[in-house]
């Protein structure tokens, strides 16, 4: 064989070789975690490994719409995944255990699927916190059950109106956080039957005392959470008709159809935070409940891994704000 | 204008006929057609960041329909990868001259396919597909890599270049847009071909290949099926092979009556104004339809597609051929006057192109720098924000290749014409019209 067609298959192969190896080299060189729309895959992958006090570097990218990543019951901004771009973070974890990360960004319908868990190993650097059991479950509330308020008021209650009744010292017993969390707005109410209020005077020193038990900034707290995690299906003004209200009303009848008319476990519409009904015989102990542990199969996903309690408690208060007018 | 040939210059002459610049720019093309393959399968789903569709649907696309087209003919086919591992297989050699019996089956094409029928055929199906083609890097390392191997494997069963001149998508509509273009390769003289014994350029010899493209380069009068890869240069004893440069659509003087490039032209023509209705037009159902490849909408969308070029654009260009008392009269006129559609085609291909070209080159730069979508930044522009170009001079450079094409087209039009021996008004109607919807959809 002539000198210069050996040099060209050499040269052919070469190249070849070198256009499929460098790539896939410096490809398996950097991964990636990807990101994905819940119905077509989630997190890839969604399970990661971590030590605790070692930073975790991961690099992320968005294979469709933008996403955003943050880790649950820690400290962090979440940050954004543009499509085709890759963003880095860093995680130090200071305590073992499976954390959750989960999607920040309503990425569609399913966006609440999208989570995935961080597997921390090794020891504790920091005191380990124990675990207390949540109000609800020391309480025995059935979270399923009705919980409807037998009584409405004629208009909204205002914690403003309330304030100017306030005089009483009777009504200390109830600037209580035990008292607040264990009973409904209902039960609060009806307890103010010994007073000499009229109906719609009870409902404004319900509004008032509910106030009374958190603090602006609890609110402003309980406002962002809402904003970015519940209002994609709640709505902003909390009347069950987010974005994505509809598309879960609609997969509900689909998976109704699928289930040969059982019911039992359709997907709802998102719950109505204005529907004074619902919410005014809602304890805050009950709508934990709800947050920490989901809606089992109607839609409404657990939080328990996201939240903090402190942010849970946060976010009641201002679920609250739908119902009662309360001083800015 | 008289051609000018480019071969008597020593150096191009020389640079032609030596096999090592082709050859080192097939590899370099080579090593770019496999990394946008890989690229396309390994790298990001995010089409706006993956090489595959960036540098394949953007950049080549580009370059391919504003310039190797128009100015080179089949300029690209002459630097195309596609054919080179499947003709290193065919030969037993990349250089060598062929020096024992051909490799492999080497069977003749088929008579009944030595047409471009199955080019309509494969371009539509890939047309069929464009919105998912063009915007999913998987489907186009795919479809590039099916394109590989089909050259490959047609390489091992049939002689010559049979993916290249009987099969590919691309290759179809180079083909007779390039007789528009001002570079022609031709003979010298054409009594030295007459007299030339055993035709080297056609069947080889000890210094080269016969033609790759299975034409015999003696009766060469158009450029639709010269692949320009310059076999015939080196194989020519009697240094009767030129390259010229000549005036732009001189092929489309001496207008061809076959049915296949007729429809051709059809299909590329109704290609360009659904697209620009699909692509680049408001209706955000159309879109969707067309995106969505196997539901009952696109199934909808891929009816009207076939019915426009099949049905509605030759119906209507039939009538004005205006001669239905003889069958073989009707399809001679029909074929020579649809080559009026050729330049009206091609120009209509430049504007829609300009389009979604100027307004997504910036992935470019962006992609150049990080070609996987993974985080790299190899030149520093990975980051650089999408941005459409040159925006002032897009509406007015499309009009201007539009009514261009229309005018260019009206005089092919009368050319043909005077072969027919019709009138040309109806044909010129016809583009005029065509024009009129195009400029509709596009500004």
């Amino acid at each position: 064989m002539r000198r210069s067609e050996l040099l060209s298959r050499v040269l052919i192969t070469a190249g070849i070789i070198v256009a499929i190896g460098m790539p896939l080299l410096f490809w398996r060189s950097t991964p990636l975690i990807h990101a994905r729309r819940a119905d077509t895959g989630g997190w890839s992958p969604d399970v990661i490994q971590a030590e605790v006090d070692k930073p975790l570097h991961v690099r992320l990218t968005s294979d469709d719409v933008r996403h955003g990543f943050a880790v649950g019951q820690m400290d962090m901004q979440p940050v954004d995944i543009e499509p085709g771009k890759v963003t880095g973070v860093t995680v130090t974890f200071d305590q073992p255990g499976i954390y959750t990360f989960f999607c920040t960004r309503w990425c569609g319908v399913n966006h609440w699927r999208m989570r995935g868990t961080i597997e921390v190993t090794g020891p504790a650097t920091t005191s380990e916190t124990v675990p207390t059991t949540p109000l609800y479950v020391t309480l025995g509330i059935d979270i399923d059950a009705p919980h409807e308020s037998p009584i409405l008021p004629m208009a909204q209650p205002s914690a403003v109106r309330g304030q100017q009744l306030a005089g009483d010292p009777a009504m200390g017993q109830f600037i209580n956080q035990d008292v607040y969390r264990s009973n409904t707005p209902y039960q609060i109410f009806e307890a103010l039957d010994s007073t000499r209020l009229s109906d719609s005077e009870k409902w404004d020193m319900v509004a008032y005392i509910w106030q009374s038990n958190t603090t602006s900034e609890s609110l402003a707290d309980g406002n962002g959470l809402y904003s970015q995690n519940c209002a994609a299906c709640h709505g902003e003004k909390g009347a069950g008709d987010g974005v994505f209200a509809d598309d879960i009303a609609k997969a509900g009848e689909a998976a109704m159809e699928s289930m040969s008319g059982s019911t039992e476990m359709a997907m709802q519409t998102p719950a109505d935070f204005t529907d004074a009904k619902r919410m005014l015989g809602a304890s805050p102990a009950l709508l934990e409940g709800k947050i920490l542990r989901g809606g089992m199969g109607t839609g409404m996903p657990m939080w328990g891994s996201i939240f903090t309690e402190g942010q849970i408690w946060d976010l009641i208060a201002y679920l609250y704000s739908f119902q009662f007018e309360y001083q800015k | 204008m008289a051609k000018i040939e480019l071969t008597q210059n020593t150096f191009i002459k020389n640079a032609l006929r030596s096999r090592y610049p082709q050859l080192a720019v097939f590899v370099v093309m080579l090593m770019g057609y496999i990394f946008a393959i890989l690229a396309g399968l390994i790298g990001t789903p995010v089409g706006s960041h993956n090489f595959s569709i960036v540098f394949v649907w953007i950049a080549w696309w580009a370059i391919l329909i504003l310039v190797a087209v128009p100015f080179f003919g089949r300029g690209w086919c002459a630097v195309c990868p596609i054919p080179l591992p499947g003709e290193w297989l065919q030969r037993g050699a990349v250089l060598a001259p062929p020096d024992k019996k051909p490799q492999w089956l080497n069977r003749r094409w088929p008579r009944a396919f030595r047409n471009i029928w199955l080019q309509n055929l494969s371009f539509l199906l890939l047309a069929l597909f464009s919105s998912v083609l063009l915007t999913t890097p998987r489907v186009t390392g795919i479809v590039l890599a099916g394109m590989l191997f089909a050259a490959i494997g047609l390489s091992m069963v049939f002689e010559r270049r049979s993916f290249c001149r009987y099969l590919c998508p691309v290759g179809g509509f180079i083909g007779i847009y390039s007789q528009t273009a001002p570079l022609e390769l031709r003979i010298k003289d054409k009594q030295v071909c007459v007299t030339c014994e055993g035709k080297p350029c056609y069947n080889g010899s000890a210094v080269g290949y016969g033609c790759p493209w299975d034409v015999f380069p003696g009766g060469l009068t158009k450029n639709t099926y010269c692949g320009l890869c310059m076999e015939c240069i080196r194989t020519c004893p009697h240094d009767n092979i030129a390259v010229n440069i000549r005036p732009f659509s001189a092929d489309l003087a001496k207008p061809g009556a076959r049915l296949d490039e007729a429809f051709k032209a059809f299909i590329m023509l109704g290609s360009a104004l659904i697209y620009a209705g699909v692509l680049l037009g408001p209706w955000g159902a159309l879109k969707a339809a067309a995106y969505n490849v196997g539901t009952s909408a696109w199934f909808l969308y891929a009816g009207a597609f076939l019915a426009i070029i099949f049905i509605v654009l030759p119906s209507l260009f039939a009538i004005c051929t205006a001669h239905f008392e003889n069958r073989n009269v009707f399809k001679k006129h029909f074929a020579t006057l649809s080559t009026a559609l050729i330049p009206l085609g091609l120009m209509f291909w430049v504007a829609f192109s300009l389009s979604f070209v100027l307004t997504n080159a910036s992935y470019i730069f962006a992609s150049l720098s990080d070609p996987l979508g993974v985080g790299w930044n190899l030149f520093g522009t990975a980051n650089l924000a999408w941005q459409p170009m040159l925006t002032s001079v897009l509406a007015p450079g499309q009009t201007l290749a539009l009514v261009g094409g229309l005018i260019w087209s009206g005089r092919t039009a009368q050319k043909a014409a005077n072969e027919t021996k019709t009138s040309p008004l109806l044909v010129i109607l016809y583009c005029f019209v065509l024009t009129i919807v195009m400029l509709w959809l596009l500004i």
